[in-house]
């Protein structure tokens, strides 16, 4: 899809013009009353709440007590050395590149190998990675809690240990997109000419996966990162019943601590969602495929 | 399936590879797929399903299930199954109208790109940061509220109107709820061909008879696919609700994860059968999905 950079890139004088004059096409494009009414709401709808977290942000100045507008929340939890801020923020990138590579290590030899040798496997394995979506995250964690507490496994019991079932978690929740993203990835290159040139030439297994699939399919991997990137900072659920210090629940429990901080952090928790978007997008085909972190 | 077809055909040539030979080298490629879906899924599902079929004593029972009807599970789940139907019909009739809007409605093309990237955002705008929004603007201090307040000289605390509640509850699910119908029945609009108008026009069908007899038939597989996907979005959220009431309000996954903190129900075994309900509810909804999904490809391909 092209329009993926051009969305970004379109400002404002172009739109300007396309509703100024009718395109030289049969129809003027100026657009139905209703729709232009409908899209209003809509686009209210999606930056109200936005606007008011902003606004509370800089120390909410329409409120009652009108105080001046001020960036000092934002410098109250980036700037003072005993905010959580960037400890969690980091320690969620690090779950969150952990889980990736996790994903990306799991996923491609898997649906290489099902398209290569086990193309019967196929609606099987495409099966068992749709399930985030059949298991909420409240019931998942629910059952890894009761898994992993005791015998034979009981990671629960240390800190690295539920960090290991919290990334072994969201890396199943990664798998639909992962997989997704992939398999779509490898039906566009002819992987049994690729594998029998490099089988010729004298290529392991580990080296044609490295070698030659990854860097073949590399924007479906980005796109599948980026998006994993997405759900993993933002996670509450999971990360706070495994008692997890990410970013989630440091968010919910500045939330209920104070008042204008949080709104702050919301504002750069929504930028980096729409980073990981816009990446994602800028790789070419993000207006075409349905990318939703699930239910939260 | 073109795919297996031609893997048929190859099947000589490929015999000359050695994993070929041994059959069983072939099931290890994917060893790590399934080992580790067995460890981080299946087995935790199967505490689940195990734990909801015995009782305090540790033998079989299926009490746990008929238990399901006691008042505050039975609550919680219609609460639940009630706020994910409005919001999936709410969000899909808006978010219908919307996608309609700039693929139907004639405005300018970089209109539909912005919405379509400002909905693969919001859609996954969800969770704390969401519920945190929403008090800042329809809280009792919040920004809409005041505004609301101060046009009409009136209070809508007052009025009746709290944020958390149901009704507050369902205005925030709206938010990725009407992004999610976007992006998904998008396809199928743009799936309506030109044609089917014109040749509708040309018999003398005013604008109301071809939505009546044509395009809508055709879209509502799709349609109703996509609302049973929203039921399941809303159906399944925790955090979202969680930090928007702290807690109190009663519906099915809030109860779930009560349950885990400190055995609310008094049952750990009612506890797993209540998660097993929610799973046989979201696999409805998934199915239903698929199915209505693979129905409305026929025509609009």
């Amino acid at each position: 899809m092209t329009q993926g950079g051009g969305a970004i890139g379109m400002r404002a004088p172009g739109a300007l013009e396309s509703v100024g004059k009718p395109a030289p096409d049969e129809k003027p494009r100026r657009g139905a009353l209703w729709a232009w009414v409908i899209f209003g709401l809509g686009f209210l709808y999606f930056f109200l709440p936005l606007v008011a977290t902003f606004e509370f942000a800089l120390g909410h100045p329409t409120g009652p007590v009108k105080p001046e507008p001020s960036l000092r929340y934002y410098e109250n939890v980036v700037l003072d050395p005993r905010s959580e801020f960037f400890p969690r923020l980091l320690f969620s990138f690090g779950v969150a590149i952990a889980t990736i590579i996790l994903s990306i290590a799991i996923i491609v030899p898997t649906a290489y190998w099902v398209r290569l040798r086990l193309p019967r496997l196929r609606p099987i394995v495409e099966f068992i990675t749709l399930m985030p979506f059949v298991i909420p995250p409240v019931v998942a964690v629910f059952g890894l809690i009761r898994t992993f507490s005791g015998p034979p496994f009981p990671l629960m019991d240390t800190t690295f240990g539920s960090t290991i079932v919290l990334v072994g978690a969201y890396t199943i929740l990664s798998f639909p997109y992962m997989y997704r993203a992939v398999d779509t990835g490898l039906r566009a290159i002819d992987i049994q000419s690729l594998t029998e040139a490099a089988q010729s030439l004298g290529a392991g297994w580990p080296r044609i996966i490295v070698g030659v699939i990854f860097p073949n399919i590399r924007v479906a991997l980005l796109s599948g990162a980026f998006l994993t990137l997405a759900i993993v900072i933002g996670e509450y659920t999971m990360a706070s019943f495994l008692g997890s210090k990410t970013f989630g629940p440091y968010l919910s429990l500045l939330g209920q601590n104070k008042a204008f901080e949080p709104a702050g952090v919301s504002i750069i928790s929504f930028g980096l969602t729409w980073i990981a978007m816009g990446a994602i997008q800028f790789l070419g085909r993000g207006g075409q495929r349905i990318q939703v972190g699930g239910a939260r | 399936m073109p795919d297996t077809a031609a893997d048929g055909n190859k099947r000589g040539a490929r015999s000359a590879r050695p994993a070929q030979r041994r059959p069983l080298l072939a099931w290890l490629g994917v060893s790590p797929f399934f080992l580790f879906t067995l460890l981080f899924m299946f087995l935790p599902a199967g505490f689940l399903v195990v734990g909801s079929f015995l009782d305090q004593e540790g033998q079989p029972t299926l009490q746990n299930y008929a238990d399901l009807t006691t008042p505050i599970v039975a609550n919680a789940y219609a609460n639940s199954i009630e706020i994910s139907a409005i919001t999936a019909i709410g969000g899909g009739l808006f978010g219908f109208l919307l996608a309609a809007s700039v693929i139907l409605g004639g405005l300018p093309p970089f209109m539909r790109n912005a919405l379509m990237t400002f909905s693969g955002v919001a859609s996954n705008f969800a969770g704390v940061p969401l519920a945190l929004a929403f008090i800042y603007t329809l809280g009792n201090l919040g920004f809409l509220t005041a505004f609301i307040n101060n046009t009409f000289a009136t209070d809508i605390g007052q009025a009746g109107f709290s944020l958390y509640s149901k009704v507050g509850l369902e205005i925030v699910y709206m938010y990725f709820q009407f992004p999610l119908m976007v992006l998904i029945i998008a396809p199928a609009l743009d799936g309506l061909k030109r044609d089917w108008r014109e040749a509708a026009e040309n018999m003398g069908a005013t604008g109301f008879q071809y939505w009546r007899y044509v395009a809508f038939p055709i879209l509502l597989p799709s349609l109703m696919g996509a609302v049973i996907l929203l039921f399941g979005n809303a159906f399944g959220a925790q955090a979202t609700a969680f930090q928007l009431t702290g807690g109190t309000i009663p519906i099915a996954s809030i109860v779930i994860g009560a349950q885990i903190r400190g055995d609310v129900l008094h049952n750990t075994g009612l506890g797993f059968a209540m998660a097993m309900g929610m799973v046989v509810i979201m696999a409805m909804a998934i199915t239903g999905y698929s199915l209505l999904q693979r129905r409305s490809e026929r025509w609009l391909k």
